[in-house]
């Protein structure tokens, strides 16, 4: 159905009227161009909201135990409540919502190497910390802790860049001892911070942190991130339960608000998900205006095509085409056009956004602060989208050729040889 | 008998229901080179239509070379024009932006014919009718008594049963006249069978019989034997 003699048939048609060629791949580049400069300027506003807020991507809640205000069943006020190591698997076992949970123990200590020490806060945190504040280590900067290290209280620690700064002089860390407090701990990671400004602290294991310094079961806080709770309403019904949890284990009126201190990013979480959603309801809209104005004027272009092609599809059916030739020329014709116009927008689309990123992330590495926010980052758009706009550009331009030519056709050859 | 219509009857329904042709009988032998007459309005052009299997009929028979033509699918009809007919029109119709060579193969490249043997078949047609060197130029570098030229050498090409001339001569000039029909009387000479619609009389009286059509039904028959 398909020999080489065909293809150039329609290669000539396609060659010989360069005018007609270039409009029609014209517009189909540039509809797939364009579509691909506004998607990636619509996803890199996303990825830069998301970049900012990345700390509060998550409906994130710590709790720590405080002092009872009120009497309680007997109990006395002003009574220190204090969490233990079992806090965490009933908090697990006893509410759905959590998805990550971490015990954070809070220190301050001295770290020392060599001759260089300085006053750090160091926290005791589960491997979970890392997702649930997002704690990041890039490749090269070793690793944050793991749940081997919990399991056998090792004595490791996850630094901050200021401290390999200050204490080795930014020489490389990793595998060396340094002395918390009085005790070795051997660096295996150093995390990445974006503000270098404020203390941040180091991270040990959580089980260590509690061998070491609290008696092998206190519990500072606990912190963890939960799924399904997405209103205001929701979570104060879910705080209202843990504290019923934790006033029947610790004795403690649930009414007594100081008993259980409580903090979330719910509030945040909210509204950078209402955010996101607009940007994605508007990279959606620029995404479909776009692509209907690239078919509206594929399918123009083949439009007119076909009705100054009648007298040609005329002199071709006197000579003895059948329809099915002449539809199949028209088609295939779109076909190529569209797909080799089509590709060409998308490479020099992703070509453009992709060195916008480039010029971007050069601009930032030469920064040597980089708390300012950044609206934008990486203006791109996914393969898959690029490839989709096109072949519903290549569709369009296929039944748009496909309808007038299937009229031309059923006109009779003499009338159609008439059409000026 | 080449051409056999029997009692062909033919009406258009653009509003008011159209009566062309009223019962139109004719044979046409082998070899015959007949000129067909009339006014505008008078049929000539509906039966140009149906003797090329480019439009159909309501009742009657239309045998071309033993075949019944009836109720054909577009594909069987297209293929038929392709091997049976040769067309000839007043305006030329040659593709604008393919060469007097590609115009002339265009028929084999429907007959699926390879490419280098169609266009090898092009050039002896085109020698024919004395354009070989015209062969690599565009219709709009040709002068109107060539572009016909090519267009013959066209409707020649895939050696077809029949050659209809649509008002051949009708955008020419008279010596160019002159020399196509001269062209158009070389090739019946040589066998093939010719129909050509004009109002033309110098034409027609080029031609061995001409049927005068008037309001959709044969008027008058003349032979004109004596003139070869």
């Amino acid at each position: 159905m398909f020999d080489f003699d065909n293809f150039r048939e329609i290669w000539s048609t396609v060659k010989k009227n360069k005018l007609r060629t270039f409009l029609t791949g014209f517009s189909v580049a540039w509809g797939i161009l364009m579509l691909i400069i506004l998607l990636g300027a619509g996803n890199g506003l996303r990825n830069g909201m998301m970049l900012n807020f990345r700390n509060y991507s998550l409906n994130r809640i710590e709790m720590w135990p405080r002092w009872s205000s009120m009497p309680y069943k007997g109990m006395q006020q002003n009574r220190r409540i204090k969490f233990k190591t079992d806090e965490i698997d009933f908090l697990v076992r006893e509410n759905p919502e959590i998805d990550l949970i971490t015990g954070v123990n809070y220190h301050n200590f001295e770290i020392t190497y060599g001759e260089e020490y300085n006053s750090y806060s160091v926290q005791g945190v589960h491997p979970t910390k890392a997702v649930i504040d997002n704690v990041e280590i890039h490749s090269g900067k070793g690793r944050f802790l793991n749940d081997v290290d919990i399991k056998e209280k090792r004595k490791v620690v996850v630094i901050s860049p200021q401290m390999q700064e200050t204490l080795f002089r930014n020489t490389d860390p990793l595998g060396k001892w340094v002395q918390i407090g009085k005790i070795p701990f051997q660096v295996i990671g150093v995390y990445y911070v974006e503000n270098n400004n404020y203390d941040v602290p180091a991270y040990i294991p959580f089980s260590t942190s509690q061998a070491l310094y609290r008696a092998g079961y206190g519990v500072d806080e606990v912190a963890f991130t939960t799924n399904g709770i997405n209103t205001q309403e929701e979570y104060e019904a879910f705080a209202e339960r843990l504290r019923v949890q934790m006033g029947q284990r610790h004795w403690f009126d649930p009414e007594d608000r100081r008993a259980l201190g409580m903090w979330s990013t719910l509030e945040d979480f909210i509204m950078i998900s209402k955010i996101m959603w607009v940007i994605r309801v508007f990279v959606g809209i620029i995404g479909i205006v776009t692509l209907a104005a690239g078919i509206v004027g594929v399918s123009n272009i083949m439009l007119i095509t076909v009705r100054e092609r009648t007298k040609e599809f005329g002199i071709r059916k006197a000579i003895g085409a059948t329809p099915v030739s002449i539809i199949k020329l028209v088609v295939i014709e779109s076909i190529i056009i569209t797909l080799v116009f089509g590709y060409i927008g998308l490479v020099m689309g992703i070509g453009v956004t992709e060195g916008v990123n480039t010029i971007m992330q050069a601009a930032n590495n030469g920064q040597t602060s980089n708390d300012s926010m950044s609206i934008f980052s990486n203006p791109t758009v996914g393969l898959d989208i690029a490839f989709f706009a096109m072949s519903l550009l290549v569709i369009a331009g296929v039944l748009a050729g496909y309808f007038p030519a299937r009229k031309a056709v059923k006109i009779t050859a003499i009338e159609a040889m008439r059409h000026e | 008998m080449i051409i056999e219509l029997k009692d062909i009857n033919k009406t258009y329904y653009n509003g008011a229901p159209l009566h062309v042709l009223k019962g139109i009988d004719l044979g046409i032998e082998k070899g015959e080179m007949v000129s067909i007459m009339g006014a505008s309005g008078s049929g000539k052009s509906t039966l140009l239509n149906i003797l090329g299997i480019l439009d159909t009929y309501d009742t009657g028979s239309y045998t071309l070379s033993g075949h019944l033509i009836r109720d054909l699918s577009e594909t069987k009809a297209a293929e038929l024009r392709n091997r049976m007919i040769g067309f000839v029109f007043q305006s030329f119709n040659l593709i604008t932006f393919k060469n007097a060579v590609e115009n002339v193969a265009l028929p084999l490249y429907y007959q699926g014919m390879k490419r280098k043997k169609r266009n090898a078949m092009a050039m002896e047609y085109l020698d024919m009718v004395g354009l070989t060197d015209w062969a690599e130029h565009m219709p709009n570098e040709l002068s109107g008594g060539q572009k016909q030229r090519v267009a013959i050498a066209r409707a020649l090409i895939a050696q077809p049963q029949v050659i209809l001339a649509d008002e051949p001569t009708g955008a020419l000039d008279s010596v160019t006249t002159v020399e196509v029909m001269e062209l158009l009387r070389k090739v019946n000479n040589e066998g093939m069978t010719m129909i050509i619609v004009t109002h033309e009389p110098s034409v027609a009286e080029a031609t061995d019989r001409i049927i005068r059509l008037k309001d959709g039904i044969i008027e008058r028959i003349e032979e004109r034997k004596a003139h070869v």
